[in-house]
């Protein structure tokens, strides 16, 4: 079972949290830990944390970060959501 | 997992759970490991019941405790060790355990490959019967063998061999990463700590500094590898290894005892560390409130490292090597990379070391026999491979 996500991102798709994963709130943000692939996350801001909790709400990923923060800060959520993807934390749906 | 400075200093602050938390199942062991960091042999007959150590996995599960490390002793002594293992993987608490195999025979083996979110860790110190018997005792090497063999047959997936470094199991890096390649199997290498019984072996057997340095250049080439982020003190050398490179005790990381007693970490069985027990009130207000991990979360001194340009890459090393050579918390690790221990150490009167407060090991020590019968004790494998990547863990 190598994980070694061959998906990629499309922000303008709908997203969720994966179902393998366990997400643990912090000082700091969140941890996540996938149980399938064992990886371990670190979430280092709370408005990521409250962004990928809410992805289900929202028909793409773009609108949840549009809800979530700034528009100056778009991109910068677009490339950490990216990553996410890559360790498996999240998933299509 | 790489962590930036800012990150480091928020997890040496302590977090709302452990990451990492190991539960020493059972003080028995079937074999007399010379370096047994809890000094295990005899059960302690005050060990967690059934019906305790499922309710302390309740209590790890509504924490979002996310994996347990499950040790001894050799938890497959533990009549229940099974239900305990399914009870957890059902509330989605993952399990690694370490064993020395003896238990796993076929039937065993095929069980454990059945259970999702487990991971098995079967230890070896060396990689022929010779150098790993001299330190687990006779006939040890071959039974853990046996159980790789097993688990192989059993298609349980890719389990991981975990070695101690010795100063003569470090000699042999390359043949333990041919074994774990032939079973498809992950290497995991840690470090020698001179905990439990192995405060009597440390000195004879702790790698050379040369060694050390040989050690952290095989390792920054292979970062698959796992470590259990054991040798921090040795990114001192250069880039940093794998994970955290941070003292996790009381902040990261913590040890459940057979009796319920929590320590800072798996290395410091010992009163002096011990933070309180999970019998007075259950785990998380021991993880909580414990004025002793409230202490270790409190920003730290470099102490005599202050001076010491590389104190930001190890942190001053392992709390509890320091403490079981004599040393203070204050001074350098004793196999800090520059020498710098080792001058502390020679500074030191080392009348008497500190000694694990609890002792379960045998009086008279066993010989080591085969447990199980003749009959399933020979097994061949067949060559099936899977492979799965792991994350720290110590």
């Amino acid at each position: 079972m190598t994980f070694a996500s061959t998906v990629t991102f499309d922000a303008s798709a709908p997203w969720s949290l994966s179902a393998q994963v366990s997400l643990r709130d912090e000082s700091f943000g969140a941890l996540a830990y996938h149980h399938g692939n064992r990886r371990l996350v670190i979430l280092k801001s709370r408005d990521l944390v409250e962004l990928v909790r809410r992805l289900k709400e929202f028909e793409s990923a773009d609108g949840a970060i549009d809800a979530v923060v700034a528009p100056v800060r778009h991109d910068r959520y677009v490339r950490a959501l990216s990553s996410l993807v890559n360790s498996g934390i999240l998933s299509g749906r | 997992m790489g962590a930036d400075a800012t990150l480091r200093d928020r997890f040496e602050r302590g977090l709302a759970a452990p990451i990492c938390l190991t539960w020493e199942l059972t003080y028995a062991c079937n074999l007399a490991c010379t370096h047994c960091l809890s000094s295990s042999g005899r059960r302690d007959p005050d060990e967690l019941s059934t019906a305790e150590a499922k309710a302390l996995i309740d209590e790890i599960a509504a924490m979002q405790i996310f994996y347990i490390n499950i040790g001894g002793g050799e938890p497959m002594i533990r009549r229940d060790f099974f239900e305990l293992v399914e009870h957890a993987v059902g509330r989605k608490v993952g399990v690694k355990f370490s064993t020395n195999g003896t238990r796993i025979d076929t039937a065993a083996a095929r069980r454990l490959a059945d259970i999702d979110y487990l991971d098995i860790q079967v230890s070896i110190d060396g990689a022929d019967a010779a150098t790993s018997d001299k330190v687990r005792g006779e006939g040890s090497y071959a039974q853990a063998r046996r159980a790789m063999d097993n688990l192989k047959a059993a298609n349980f997936g890719q389990f991981k061999i975990s070695v101690v470094m010795t100063r003569d199991s470090v000699e042999q890096l390359d043949e333990f990463e041919a074994m774990a390649k032939d079973y498809g199997a992950e290497l995991r290498l840690t470090r020698l700590r001179p905990s439990g019984r192995g405060v009597q072996v440390w000195q004879e057997l702790h790698p050379t500094a040369e060694q050390n340095r040989r050690l952290y250049h095989w390792l920054l080439e292979r970062p698959n590898v796992l470590t259990g982020d054991s040798f921090f003190h040795l990114s001192a050398l250069g880039s940093p290894l794998e994970g955290l490179n941070l003292c996790g005790a009381g902040r990261v990381v913590c040890l459940i005892d057979p009796v319920g007693d929590v320590y800072a970490c798996p290395f410091v069985i010992h009163e002096e560390f011990r933070a309180g027990n999970v019998r007075d009130g259950g785990f998380a207000q021991v993880w909580t409130n414990s004025d002793l991990f409230r202490s270790l979360r409190e920003p730290g001194s470099p102490g005599a490292c202050t001076s010491c340009g590389s104190y930001d890459a190890c942190r001053g090393g392992c709390m509890a090597a320091k403490f079981f050579t004599g040393l203070e918390l204050s001074d350098p690790d004793p196999e800090c990379v520059f020498g710098h221990g080792e001058h502390a150490l020679a500074r030191k009167a080392l009348m008497s070391l500190p000694v694990s407060t609890p002792d379960h090991s045998r009086k008279i020590p066993v010989a080591f026999s085969l447990r199980q019968g003749s009959r399933s004790t020979v097994r061949s494998s067949t060559n099936v491979t899977m492979d799965k990547r792991g994350t720290h863990g110590e």
